[in-house]
Protein backbone atom coordinates (compact mmCIF):
# COMPACT_ATOMS: atom_id res chain seq x y z
CA UNK A 1 0.00 0.00 0.00
CA UNK A 2 2.88 2.16 0.57
CA UNK A 3 4.82 1.86 -2.23
CA UNK A 4 4.21 4.06 -5.46
CA UNK A 5 4.74 4.44 -9.45
CA UNK A 6 7.05 7.42 -9.47
CA UNK A 7 7.26 10.21 -11.93
CA UNK A 8 9.88 12.52 -11.80
CA UNK A 9 9.61 13.98 -15.24
CA UNK A 10 12.51 16.05 -17.63
CA UNK A 11 12.94 19.09 -14.97
CA UNK A 12 13.62 16.61 -12.37
CA UNK A 13 16.77 15.24 -13.99
CA UNK A 14 18.34 18.55 -14.70
CA UNK A 15 17.74 22.53 -13.30
CA UNK A 16 14.87 20.57 -10.79
CA UNK A 17 16.96 17.98 -8.73
CA UNK A 18 16.59 19.64 -5.80
CA UNK A 19 12.69 18.92 -6.18
CA UNK A 20 13.56 14.93 -6.93
CA UNK A 21 16.09 14.76 -3.79
CA UNK A 22 14.12 15.84 -1.33
CA UNK A 23 11.01 14.51 -2.83
CA UNK A 24 12.63 11.04 -2.50
CA UNK A 25 14.59 11.25 0.82
CA UNK A 26 11.45 13.04 2.39
CA UNK A 27 9.44 10.30 1.27
CA UNK A 28 11.89 7.24 2.68
CA UNK A 29 12.03 9.13 5.80
CA UNK A 30 7.89 8.97 5.35
CA UNK A 31 7.63 5.20 4.90
CA UNK A 32 7.03 5.47 1.13
CA UNK A 33 8.91 3.99 -1.12
CA UNK A 34 8.80 5.61 -4.68
CA UNK A 35 9.52 3.34 -7.99
CA UNK A 36 10.58 4.54 -10.92
CA UNK A 37 9.33 2.95 -14.35
CA UNK A 38 12.94 2.07 -16.69
CA UNK A 39 11.19 3.35 -19.56
CA UNK A 40 9.01 6.92 -18.54
CA UNK A 41 9.68 9.60 -21.35
CA UNK A 42 8.82 13.50 -20.73
CA UNK A 43 5.56 14.49 -20.78
CA UNK A 44 5.46 17.11 -23.02
CA UNK A 45 5.06 20.32 -20.67
CA UNK A 46 1.73 21.35 -22.07
CA UNK A 47 -1.58 19.23 -22.38
CA UNK A 48 -2.62 19.49 -26.05
CA UNK A 49 -6.37 19.76 -25.15
CA UNK A 50 -8.16 19.49 -29.15
CA UNK A 51 -9.46 16.44 -29.53
CA UNK A 52 -7.63 15.36 -32.88
CA UNK A 53 -4.38 15.66 -30.85
CA UNK A 54 -3.41 12.10 -30.22
CA UNK A 55 0.31 11.68 -30.35
CA UNK A 56 0.75 14.38 -27.61
CA UNK A 57 -0.95 12.28 -25.55
CA UNK A 58 0.93 9.11 -25.82
CA UNK A 59 4.11 10.01 -23.18
CA UNK A 60 1.51 10.23 -20.08
CA UNK A 61 -0.73 7.40 -21.18
CA UNK A 62 2.66 5.01 -21.71
CA UNK A 63 3.41 6.26 -18.02
CA UNK A 64 -0.46 5.59 -16.48
CA UNK A 65 -0.60 2.22 -18.28
CA UNK A 66 2.89 1.45 -16.62
CA UNK A 67 1.89 2.22 -13.28
CA UNK A 68 -1.91 0.10 -13.78
CA UNK A 69 0.34 -3.00 -15.15
CA UNK A 70 2.46 -2.55 -11.92
CA UNK A 71 -1.15 -2.50 -9.82
CA UNK A 72 0.12 0.82 -7.85
CA UNK A 73 -1.06 4.43 -7.92
CA UNK A 74 1.23 7.51 -9.65
CA UNK A 75 2.85 9.82 -8.35
CA UNK A 76 3.92 13.32 -9.91
CA UNK A 77 5.69 15.77 -7.86
CA UNK A 78 6.11 18.34 -10.69
CA UNK A 79 3.13 20.51 -11.15
CA UNK A 80 3.29 20.23 -15.53
CA UNK A 81 3.88 16.35 -15.38
CA UNK A 82 0.72 16.19 -13.12
CA UNK A 83 -1.03 18.46 -14.81
CA UNK A 84 -0.63 16.87 -18.30
CA UNK A 85 -1.11 13.32 -16.78
CA UNK A 86 -4.02 14.09 -14.46
CA UNK A 87 -5.94 15.73 -17.99
CA UNK A 88 -4.58 12.32 -20.04
CA UNK A 89 -6.20 10.40 -17.74
CA UNK A 90 -9.44 12.58 -17.48
CA UNK A 91 -9.89 12.70 -21.19
CA UNK A 92 -9.20 9.24 -21.80
CA UNK A 93 -11.84 8.10 -19.53
CA UNK A 94 -14.38 10.93 -20.87
CA UNK A 95 -13.30 9.87 -24.48
CA UNK A 96 -13.91 7.18 -26.04
CA UNK A 97 -12.69 8.62 -29.24
CA UNK A 98 -9.67 9.66 -27.81
CA UNK A 99 -9.52 6.11 -26.08
CA UNK A 100 -10.03 4.08 -28.89
CA UNK A 101 -7.70 5.78 -31.08
CA UNK A 102 -5.08 5.85 -28.39
CA UNK A 103 -5.63 1.81 -27.62
CA UNK A 104 -5.44 1.41 -31.29
CA UNK A 105 -1.84 3.42 -31.67
CA UNK A 106 -0.45 1.71 -28.40
CA UNK A 107 -2.32 -1.98 -28.77
CA UNK A 108 -0.97 -2.42 -24.69
CA UNK A 109 -2.32 -6.17 -23.44
CA UNK A 110 -5.32 -4.99 -21.95
CA UNK A 111 -6.49 -1.53 -22.88
CA UNK A 112 -5.84 1.70 -21.06
CA UNK A 113 -8.96 3.49 -19.88
CA UNK A 114 -8.14 5.56 -17.19
CA UNK A 115 -7.59 3.16 -14.38
CA UNK A 116 -4.27 4.39 -12.67
CA UNK A 117 -5.03 6.55 -9.87
CA UNK A 118 -2.79 9.56 -9.56
CA UNK A 119 -1.83 11.57 -7.16
CA UNK A 120 0.26 14.73 -6.92
CA UNK A 121 2.87 14.35 -3.92
CA UNK A 122 0.83 17.00 -1.64
CA UNK A 123 -2.11 14.77 -2.05
CA UNK A 124 0.01 11.56 -1.32
CA UNK A 125 1.04 13.72 2.37
CA UNK A 126 -2.71 14.54 2.50
CA UNK A 127 -4.75 11.85 1.23
CA UNK A 128 -2.18 8.51 2.06
CA UNK A 129 -0.17 9.38 5.05
CA UNK A 130 -2.23 12.69 6.54
CA UNK A 131 -1.52 15.85 7.18
CA UNK A 132 -1.92 14.97 11.31
CA UNK A 133 0.33 12.32 10.63
CA UNK A 134 3.09 14.33 8.96
CA UNK A 135 2.95 16.43 12.06
CA UNK A 136 4.32 13.75 14.38
CA UNK A 137 7.28 12.85 12.18
CA UNK A 138 8.10 16.57 11.92
CA UNK A 139 11.62 16.67 14.39
CA UNK A 140 12.11 20.09 13.08
CA UNK A 141 9.26 22.23 13.08
CA UNK A 142 9.64 25.79 10.90
CA UNK A 143 8.41 27.38 14.01
CA UNK A 144 7.63 31.40 13.00
CA UNK A 145 8.42 30.93 9.07
CA UNK A 146 5.83 32.83 7.32
CA UNK A 147 5.17 30.76 3.81
CA UNK A 148 3.44 32.39 1.12
CA UNK A 149 1.71 28.90 -0.83
CA UNK A 150 2.28 29.25 -4.68
CA UNK A 151 -0.05 27.23 -6.45
CA UNK A 152 0.04 28.52 -9.79
CA UNK A 153 -2.60 26.91 -12.54
CA UNK A 154 -1.17 23.64 -13.08
CA UNK A 155 -1.90 22.27 -9.74
CA UNK A 156 -5.64 23.32 -9.56
CA UNK A 157 -7.23 23.82 -13.35
CA UNK A 158 -8.73 22.80 -15.29
CA UNK A 159 -10.73 21.57 -11.58
CA UNK A 160 -12.66 19.01 -12.85
CA UNK A 161 -9.92 17.10 -14.32
CA UNK A 162 -7.25 18.08 -11.91
CA UNK A 163 -9.81 17.52 -8.89
CA UNK A 164 -7.02 18.24 -6.09
CA UNK A 165 -8.39 21.56 -4.19
CA UNK A 166 -10.94 23.99 -4.81
CA UNK A 167 -9.78 26.01 -7.30
CA UNK A 168 -10.40 28.84 -6.15
CA UNK A 169 -10.01 28.61 -2.18
CA UNK A 170 -7.62 25.97 -2.14
CA UNK A 171 -6.08 24.98 1.10
CA UNK A 172 -3.77 21.58 1.20
CA UNK A 173 -0.42 23.71 0.54
CA UNK A 174 -1.58 25.82 3.53
CA UNK A 175 -2.03 23.01 5.30
CA UNK A 176 1.09 21.61 4.28
CA UNK A 177 2.54 24.64 5.72
CA UNK A 178 0.94 24.12 9.02
CA UNK A 179 1.80 20.32 9.30
CA UNK A 180 5.76 21.09 9.51
CA UNK A 181 5.16 23.54 12.01
CA UNK A 182 5.22 26.93 9.75
CA UNK A 183 2.43 29.87 9.40
CA UNK A 184 0.55 30.24 5.74
CA UNK A 185 -0.07 33.45 4.14
CA UNK A 186 -2.95 34.13 2.62
CA UNK A 187 -2.73 36.41 -0.51
CA UNK A 188 -5.11 37.09 -3.75
CA UNK A 189 -2.44 36.05 -6.66
CA UNK A 190 -1.79 32.43 -5.15
CA UNK A 191 -3.99 30.66 -7.92
CA UNK A 192 -2.77 33.08 -10.67
CA UNK A 193 -0.29 32.12 -13.57
CA UNK A 194 3.72 33.37 -13.31
CA UNK A 195 3.89 33.53 -16.94
CA UNK A 196 4.91 30.38 -17.40
CA UNK A 197 6.87 29.35 -20.95
CA UNK A 198 6.18 33.29 -22.32
CA UNK A 199 9.79 34.10 -20.53
CA UNK A 200 11.41 32.53 -23.50
CA UNK A 201 9.70 35.03 -26.37
CA UNK A 202 8.06 37.58 -23.85
CA UNK A 203 10.57 38.72 -20.67
CA UNK A 204 8.43 41.58 -20.41
CA UNK A 205 5.30 39.82 -19.79
CA UNK A 206 6.75 37.22 -18.17
CA UNK A 207 8.36 40.24 -15.52
CA UNK A 208 4.73 41.64 -14.70
CA UNK A 209 2.72 37.99 -13.95
CA UNK A 210 5.40 36.97 -11.41
CA UNK A 211 6.40 40.66 -9.87
CA UNK A 212 2.42 40.97 -9.25
CA UNK A 213 2.34 37.53 -7.87
CA UNK A 214 5.83 38.80 -5.15
CA UNK A 215 4.46 41.66 -5.02
CA UNK A 216 0.75 40.28 -3.53
CA UNK A 217 2.64 37.75 -1.34
CA UNK A 218 5.01 40.06 0.34
CA UNK A 219 2.86 43.01 0.91
CA UNK A 220 0.89 39.95 3.11
CA UNK A 221 3.63 39.35 5.57
CA UNK A 222 5.24 36.67 3.02
CA UNK A 223 9.00 35.54 4.50
CA UNK A 224 9.10 32.91 1.57
CA UNK A 225 7.04 31.52 -1.22
CA UNK A 226 6.79 27.50 -1.71
CA UNK A 227 5.98 25.99 -5.33
CA UNK A 228 5.93 22.23 -6.85
CA UNK A 229 7.10 24.01 -10.50
CA UNK A 230 10.14 24.28 -11.89
CA UNK A 231 9.32 27.06 -13.91
CA UNK A 232 7.05 28.68 -11.67
CA UNK A 233 10.31 28.81 -9.17
CA UNK A 234 12.30 30.41 -12.40
CA UNK A 235 9.81 33.06 -13.39
CA UNK A 236 9.36 33.96 -9.50
CA UNK A 237 12.82 34.09 -9.36
CA UNK A 238 14.87 35.57 -12.53
CA UNK A 239 11.53 37.47 -14.07
CA UNK A 240 9.89 39.53 -10.79
CA UNK A 241 12.56 41.56 -9.96
CA UNK A 242 11.71 40.67 -6.12
CA UNK A 243 13.93 39.13 -3.38
CA UNK A 244 11.54 37.49 -1.50
CA UNK A 245 13.15 33.61 -1.32
CA UNK A 246 11.19 30.83 -3.28
CA UNK A 247 11.42 27.22 -2.27
CA UNK A 248 10.23 24.16 -3.27
CA UNK A 249 7.53 22.56 -1.10
CA UNK A 250 9.81 19.36 -0.89
CA UNK A 251 13.05 21.42 0.47
CA UNK A 252 11.06 22.83 3.48
CA UNK A 253 9.50 19.42 4.07
CA UNK A 254 12.87 17.55 3.97
CA UNK A 255 14.22 19.94 6.53
CA UNK A 256 11.32 19.99 8.70
CA UNK A 257 11.82 15.76 8.83
CA UNK A 258 15.32 16.32 9.32
CA UNK A 259 16.68 14.72 6.15
CA UNK A 260 17.60 18.33 4.24
CA UNK A 261 21.49 17.93 5.21
CA UNK A 262 22.02 14.06 3.94
CA UNK A 263 20.51 15.08 0.27
CA UNK A 264 21.78 19.10 -0.02
CA UNK A 265 21.68 18.74 -4.17
CA UNK A 266 21.29 21.82 -5.83
CA UNK B 1 -16.35 32.65 -43.86
CA UNK B 2 -14.62 29.55 -44.42
CA UNK B 3 -16.64 26.75 -43.31
CA UNK B 4 -14.34 23.98 -43.29
CA UNK B 5 -11.75 26.25 -40.99
CA UNK B 6 -14.77 26.83 -38.75
CA UNK B 7 -15.85 23.48 -38.30
CA UNK B 8 -12.20 22.25 -37.85
CA UNK B 9 -11.77 24.15 -35.18
CA UNK B 10 -15.12 23.56 -33.48
CA UNK B 11 -14.24 19.42 -33.91
CA UNK B 12 -11.14 20.05 -32.77
CA UNK B 13 -11.88 22.05 -29.74
CA UNK B 14 -14.93 20.06 -29.23
CA UNK B 15 -16.46 23.37 -28.13
CA UNK B 16 -19.67 24.31 -27.93
CA UNK B 17 -19.08 28.14 -28.90
CA UNK B 18 -23.39 29.00 -28.67
CA UNK B 19 -22.89 28.63 -25.14
CA UNK B 20 -21.49 31.81 -24.53
CA UNK B 21 -23.79 34.70 -23.07
CA UNK B 22 -20.96 37.56 -23.84
CA UNK B 23 -20.20 38.31 -20.21
CA UNK B 24 -16.85 38.52 -20.76
CA UNK B 25 -15.41 36.99 -17.73
CA UNK B 26 -12.87 35.22 -19.64
CA UNK B 27 -11.18 38.10 -20.56
CA UNK B 28 -11.61 39.71 -17.63
CA UNK B 29 -9.78 36.77 -15.67
CA UNK B 30 -6.62 36.12 -18.54
CA UNK B 31 -3.20 37.19 -17.46
CA UNK B 32 -2.42 37.91 -20.99
CA UNK B 33 -5.12 40.29 -22.08
CA UNK B 34 -2.95 43.74 -22.54
CA UNK B 35 -0.72 41.62 -24.93
CA UNK B 36 -3.79 39.95 -26.78
CA UNK B 37 -5.10 42.02 -29.55
CA UNK B 38 -7.88 39.30 -29.96
CA UNK B 39 -9.40 38.61 -26.29
CA UNK B 40 -11.04 35.15 -25.38
CA UNK B 41 -14.58 36.04 -25.71
CA UNK B 42 -13.59 37.60 -29.17
CA UNK B 43 -12.18 34.13 -30.15
CA UNK B 44 -15.21 32.69 -29.31
CA UNK B 45 -17.53 35.08 -31.39
CA UNK B 46 -14.88 34.89 -33.59
CA UNK B 47 -15.00 31.08 -34.33
CA UNK B 48 -19.07 31.44 -34.35
CA UNK B 49 -19.12 34.34 -37.04
CA UNK B 50 -16.52 32.14 -38.98
CA UNK B 51 -13.66 34.40 -38.93
CA UNK B 52 -11.39 31.91 -38.41
CA UNK B 53 -8.46 33.17 -41.49
CA UNK B 54 -8.01 36.36 -39.18
CA UNK B 55 -7.35 35.29 -35.66
CA UNK B 56 -4.65 32.48 -37.20
CA UNK B 57 -2.58 35.43 -38.31
CA UNK B 58 -3.05 37.53 -34.92
CA UNK B 59 -0.20 37.07 -32.46
CA UNK B 60 -3.03 36.84 -30.02
CA UNK B 61 -3.05 32.92 -30.36
CA UNK B 62 0.68 32.59 -28.94
CA UNK B 63 -0.33 34.75 -25.78
CA UNK B 64 -2.40 32.53 -24.18
CA UNK B 65 -0.43 30.87 -21.35
CA UNK B 66 -3.02 27.80 -21.13
CA UNK B 67 -3.44 28.75 -17.22
CA UNK B 68 -7.28 27.50 -17.74
CA UNK B 69 -8.01 30.54 -16.05
CA UNK B 70 -11.10 30.97 -18.47
CA UNK B 71 -12.00 27.32 -18.84
CA UNK B 72 -12.28 27.11 -14.81
CA UNK B 73 -13.95 30.53 -14.63
CA UNK B 74 -16.66 30.14 -17.43
CA UNK B 75 -20.42 30.73 -15.49
CA UNK B 76 -21.48 28.77 -19.24
CA UNK B 77 -18.25 26.23 -19.07
CA UNK B 78 -17.30 27.37 -22.57
CA UNK B 79 -13.87 26.60 -22.09
CA UNK B 80 -11.98 29.07 -24.20
CA UNK B 81 -8.69 28.18 -24.18
CA UNK B 82 -9.46 25.49 -26.25
CA UNK B 83 -10.83 27.15 -28.73
CA UNK B 84 -7.57 28.96 -28.88
CA UNK B 85 -5.53 25.92 -28.88
CA UNK B 86 -7.65 24.89 -32.05
CA UNK B 87 -7.16 27.96 -33.72
CA UNK B 88 -3.45 27.81 -33.05
CA UNK B 89 -3.04 24.51 -33.99
CA UNK B 90 -4.87 25.51 -37.45
CA UNK B 91 -1.86 27.82 -37.87
CA UNK B 92 1.19 26.27 -36.49
CA UNK B 93 -0.38 22.67 -38.65
CA UNK B 94 0.52 24.66 -41.88
CA UNK B 95 3.52 23.56 -43.58
CA UNK B 96 6.32 25.99 -42.70
CA UNK B 97 4.65 27.88 -40.16
CA UNK B 98 6.41 26.90 -36.76
CA UNK B 99 6.08 29.78 -34.51
CA UNK B 100 9.46 28.79 -32.55
CA UNK B 101 12.40 26.41 -34.31
CA UNK B 102 14.77 24.66 -32.69
CA UNK B 103 17.83 27.42 -33.83
CA UNK B 104 16.23 29.87 -32.41
CA UNK B 105 16.71 27.75 -28.45
CA UNK B 106 20.63 28.55 -28.15
CA UNK B 107 20.45 32.14 -27.64
CA UNK B 108 17.26 31.85 -25.34
CA UNK B 109 18.81 29.66 -22.81
CA UNK B 110 20.38 31.11 -19.52
CA UNK B 111 21.89 29.00 -16.57
CA UNK B 112 18.75 28.14 -14.70
CA UNK B 113 16.04 28.01 -17.77
CA UNK B 114 14.47 24.77 -16.78
CA UNK B 115 13.65 22.16 -19.81
CA UNK B 116 10.06 22.26 -18.76
CA UNK B 117 9.83 26.11 -20.70
CA UNK B 118 11.30 24.89 -23.90
CA UNK B 119 9.31 21.36 -23.93
CA UNK B 120 6.06 23.31 -23.12
CA UNK B 121 7.10 26.13 -25.93
CA UNK B 122 7.78 23.24 -28.58
CA UNK B 123 4.47 21.86 -27.90
CA UNK B 124 2.67 25.06 -28.28
CA UNK B 125 4.26 26.55 -31.15
CA UNK B 126 5.70 23.97 -33.33
CA UNK B 127 4.56 21.21 -35.19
Amino acid sequence: MNTFTYYPGCTLRTKAKALDAYARASAEALGITLEEPADWQCCGGAYTTAKDEIATKLSAVRVLNSAKEAERPLITVCSACHNVIKQTNYDISHDEEIASKVNNYMQFDQPYNGETAVYHYLEMLRDVIGFDELKKKVVNPLKGKRIAAYYGCLLLRPSKALAMDDPENPTIIEDFIRAIGATPVIYAQRNECCGGYITLEDKAQASKRSSKIMESASDNGADMLITACPLCLYNLRKNSGSELPVYYFTELLAEALGVKEANNEQ
Amino acid sequence: MNNNLKEQVLRSSGVNVLKCMRCGKCSGTCPSYDEMEYHPHQFVYMVERGDIETLMKSESIYKCLTCFACVDRCPRNVEPAKVVEAVRLAAIRQQGNNHLLPTQIPEMLDEDLPQQAIVTAFRKYAK
